[in-house]
């Protein structure tokens, strides 16, 4: 068994017990609960989140996905903007982009004014970030995989030829 | 009226589906947990899906060839010369059917006379020998063992020959019991094809899902076989196609031809929907189809081994996506078993018998169905058989 089918395993469904991890792989409980203790000791796991629905969810968080355009820096290039950038709490992910911007931001506040005063007070502030255009996100169709409108229960017959 | 004197009496011949019996069982009951199924329980590929929507918003709502649509035919062709390895002209060896059951009732009105007989292995599809009646053939089956994992032994099948004997009909990987064919046992099929001059239809639907080691092996490419086999596949099962109601038919011209008569005035032709969303399962599906691949194998392993650690001996299966475990040590008779098992824990799992009498003694289990409803499912099977 590879690395990477425990791996595809655990990215749709986090929550599998070693004991049906084992049965999926066809391989021993202790196992499975070693390769994980592994993957997740060397860092390759970082962590486990529930996707949540966020058309459902009652408090009215809002998300910006913030266009940035940095100066890169010697010897560093973007890594070292990109990483300040990264490690405000209010920065769920952090990306460098190809094409027209350098930095892709996603930022999650209470509200609309708590974001656009981080992007105005902390983001465009800081020293070596040019610009940035900032699109709120009005509506989610699918994320992480998951599509809101999914398929229906299928229709399958219980018994079929 | 008396409505049984205004039926055909060929009709009356042919009995009613246990399947069917079966099915009306289960209906009645919530929370069951079914292995009864016949069909993949992966919704099909979005992109396939995709290209019909695009091609019924660009108004694409017609009949099409009687043959089927000629890009869809081509797209055929070079998948099966690439899959099967074996060479069919697109313009006059491809009939596009509703289905391979409706290939097979084709391909046997077109081949038999009034009380020709059809050999072919059982279990089997639910279909075979009602179809052979249909077309007033006469079924002879031939039993195929768990020993054998349900291979079909060419001496058997020498035995059942007679001078009516005028078509041998076969379907590995096989529904029920997954078995497969091996190149040895192909052979000496075809060696007998060809000493009785016989047609041989192969109905080779579940193909693409063999999990033995080696390829699929068609009958159709051994030497002097391509001549007389039809070849019948479809889109159902690979391609997670079952509503799209698609299939074909792939034999020398005449054949074809002869099918075609028949088509054309029943079907016309197959719904053009269902031929453009087929294009794209054989141009784009071969990623999405060897991911339900690698799942089924995966949970055929796990079944296997479940009801083997149980007690209930159970082969591993090379193809498609069924278990046929033996319940005979039980007592009961498959029907006996399987409703005992439905009324008590709630899970539905198809008699061997609705697929020929020598079915008795075992169970169709289907693995197509999540992962979490086989564990849920193998629980429930094993707290049953401990109380007996």
């Amino acid at each position: 068994m590879s690395q990477d089918a425990l791996l595809d395993l655990i990215r749709n469904e986090a929550r599998l017990s070693h004991a049906d991890i084992a049965a999926r792989l066809g391989i021993s409980e202790e196992a499975a609960a070693a390769r994980l203790a592994a993957l997740e000791a060397d860092g390759v796991i970082m962590g486990y989140q529930a996707v949540v629905n966020q058309e459902e969810v009652l408090d009215e968080n809002v998300s910006a996905l913030i266009e940035v355009k940095v100066t890169p820096e010697k010897g560093g290039g973007f890594d070292k903007m990109a990483r300040r950038i990264a490690k405000f709490d209010q920065v769920s992910t952090c990306y460098l982009m190809s094409g027209g911007y350098d930095l892709m931001v996603v930022v999650t506040g209470k509200n609309l004014r708590e974001v656009a005063g981080f992007v105005s007070a902390k983001l465009s502030s800081m020293e070596g970030v040019l610009s940035t255009a900032t699109h709120f996100r009005l509506k989610t169709y699918k994320e992480s995989g998951f599509t809101y409108v999914g398929d229906s229960d299928s229709g399958r017959l219980s018994v079929s030829p | 009226m008396n409505y049984d004197s205004k039926l055909a009496d060929q009709l009356k011949t042919v009995p009613r589906s246990g399947i069917r019996d079966f099915f009306e069982l289960v209906q009645g009951r919530d929370d069951v947990i079914s292995l009864g199924v016949g069909e993949p329980d992966f919704p099909t590929p979005w992109n396939i899906r995709e290209a019909a929507i695009k091609s019924l918003e660009q108004g694409m709502t017609s009949y099409t060839s009687n043959l089927g649509m000629l890009e869809l035919r081509k797209s055929i062709s070079t998948y099966v010369e690439k899959f099967f390895h074996v060479n069919y002209q697109a313009a006059t060896e491809v009939l596009v059917t509703v289905g391979v059951s409706e290939a097979l009732d084709l391909a046997l009105r077109a081949l038999l006379n009034p009380g020709d007989e059809v050999t072919y292995h059982e279990p089997c599809y639910v279909s075979y020998s009602p179809s052979v009646i249909m077309a007033y053939g006469k079924p002879v089956p031939v039993p195929v063992k768990a020993e054998r994992l349900f291979s079909l032994d060419p001496a058997d099948v020498a035995a059942a020959i007679t001078d009516k004997t005028r078509v041998i009909m076969l379907n590995f990987p096989t529904n029920p019991t997954g078995g497969i064919a091996t190149e040895e046992d192909l052979k000496g099929i075809a060696e007998l094809a060809i000493k009785h001059d016989l047609i041989v239809i192969s109905d080779e639907i579940y193909s693409e899902l063999r999990y033995a080691e080696g390829e699929h092996v068609s009958i159709a490419t051994l030497p002097g076989m391509r001549e007389r086999t039809i070849l019948l596949h479809g889109f159902s099962k690979a391609f997670s196609m079952t509503g799209f109601r698609l299939g074909y038919a792939c034999a020398p011209a005449p054949l074809i031809e002869a099918m075609m008569k028949i088509h054309q005035y029943a079907m016309l032709c197959a719904p053009i929907t269902s031929q453009i969303a087929a294009i794209e399962a054989l141009e784009n599906g071969e990623e999405a189809m060897l991911s339900m691949k690698a799942e089924y194998k995966r949970r055929r392993d796990f079944v296997v081994n479940r009801l083997n650690e149980m007690g209930i001996p159970c082969h591993s299966p090379g193809g498609a996506f069924y278990v046929f475990p033996d319940i005979s040590q039980f007592g009961m008779t498959s029907m006996e078993f399987a409703m005992k098992l439905l009324e008590q824990e709630d899970v539905a799992a198809v008699p061997g018998t609705a697929f020929g009498e020598c079915g008795e003694g075992f169970l169709r289990c289907c693995y197509a169905t999540s992962f979490e409803e086989l564990q849920v499912a193998m629980q429930r099977i094993e707290a049953f058989i401990k109380r007996l």
